[in-house]
């Protein structure tokens, strides 16, 4: 069971960084809603507090590098022009699809509105995280601001499901791939 | 101010929260900058195998950065009235998204 190193690095940018940061949305959110339970503040104990703060840090990393192997790593190969005369466009993605009245829309639409829209994920994550540093669960005493991070978050979520979705339809169309093989798992094949 | 008695001030947060909202209308701008002017994509492709895309995410990141710092140099410590703020980061995030979606772009350009 073998992969090409692209498919590694363009796995480990959308499933490694960029699908676990998706899974983490439901843990952020649902904490952030929790410092409005109560009058005053947030029923949390300093480990759970600690806890959160790390959970938030590091959805603010998983988000810097997810747009950060996309655009330096896997955008790259997908945009790479094909030499004169070449007729075989599986290796470059981009042109593959503009070739083709029929897919020239996954580019124009689906790569051109991901790769920006995701730049917006990293610095709301960021944001949000520093809020939390910052005030703890005395953000239960600032409900105006609290709102507005979890507002915040759901439109980082909105990017990140719009990059997210457009991403794993555009591997399927056009994949990038190439590089050398990569073994994933030695498994014996039975008859 | 407008959340009643808080023991700690609102002014580095609300400094985060606008510069996070200008960030997102500079990734906006710089992107439709990029795709609309020939000149700014060719000023944005500091990266030549990411082309515009490199720079225009690094300008962007520059933008939040400096708005934070000089937000967060005016406000932290001190309350301040947080609902505008609110509102503009709002405007600012929204603006970005809409800036980046492409049949938008289409449409400021006449295309």
């Amino acid at each position: 069971m073998e992969l090409t190193y692209r498919d590694v690095v363009t796995v480990l940018h959308g499933m490694g960084f960029g699908a676990l940061f998706m899974l983490a949305f439901s843990g952020a959110i649902g904490v952030i809603y929790a410092t409005a339970i109560g009058s005053g503040s947030w029923p949390a104990t300093r480990r759970h507090e600690r806890i959160f703060r790390f959970y938030l840090i590091s959805m603010a990393a998983l988000a810097w590098l997810t747009v950060l192997s996309g655009t330096y790593l896997v955008y790259p190969w997908y945009r790479a022009k094909p030499p004169p005369g070449v007729i075989d466009l599986a290796a470059y993605p981009r042109a593959l699809l503009i070739s083709n009245p029929m897919t020239a829309g996954w580019h124009d639409l689906g790569m051109e509105w991901k790769e920006h829209i995701a730049w917006i994920t990293p610095i709301i994550m960021t944001m949000v995280a520093y809020v939390f540093i910052n005030y703890g669960p005395k953000l239960a005493l600032h409900r105006s601001m609290r709102r507005a991070v979890l507002g915040f978050t759901a439109a980082a979520f909105l990017a990140t499901g719009v990059a997210g979705a457009f991403g794993a339809m555009l591997n399927k169309v056009a994949p990038v791939r190439g590089g050398a093989d990569v073994l994933a798992i030695r498994y014996a094949h039975h008859e | 101010m407008n959340d009643g008695d808080t023991s700690q001030s609102n002014g580095a947060g609300a400094a985060a929260l606008l510069a996070a909202g200008a960030g997102c209308l500079a990734l906006g701008v710089f992107a439709l900058a990029g795709d609309a002017l020939p000149w700014a994509n060719k000023l944005f492709s500091i990266w030549k195998p990411s082309g515009a895309l490199s720079g225009v995410s690094l300008a962007a990141t520059i933008v939040w950065l400096g708005a934070w710092f000089v937000a967060a140099r005016r406000w932290s410590g001190r309350e301040v009235r947080l609902a505008p703020i609110v509102c503009l980061a709002f405007a600012l995030l929204v603006g970005g998204l809409f800036l980046t979606f492409p049949p938008f772009m289409d449409l400021l350009q006449g295309k």
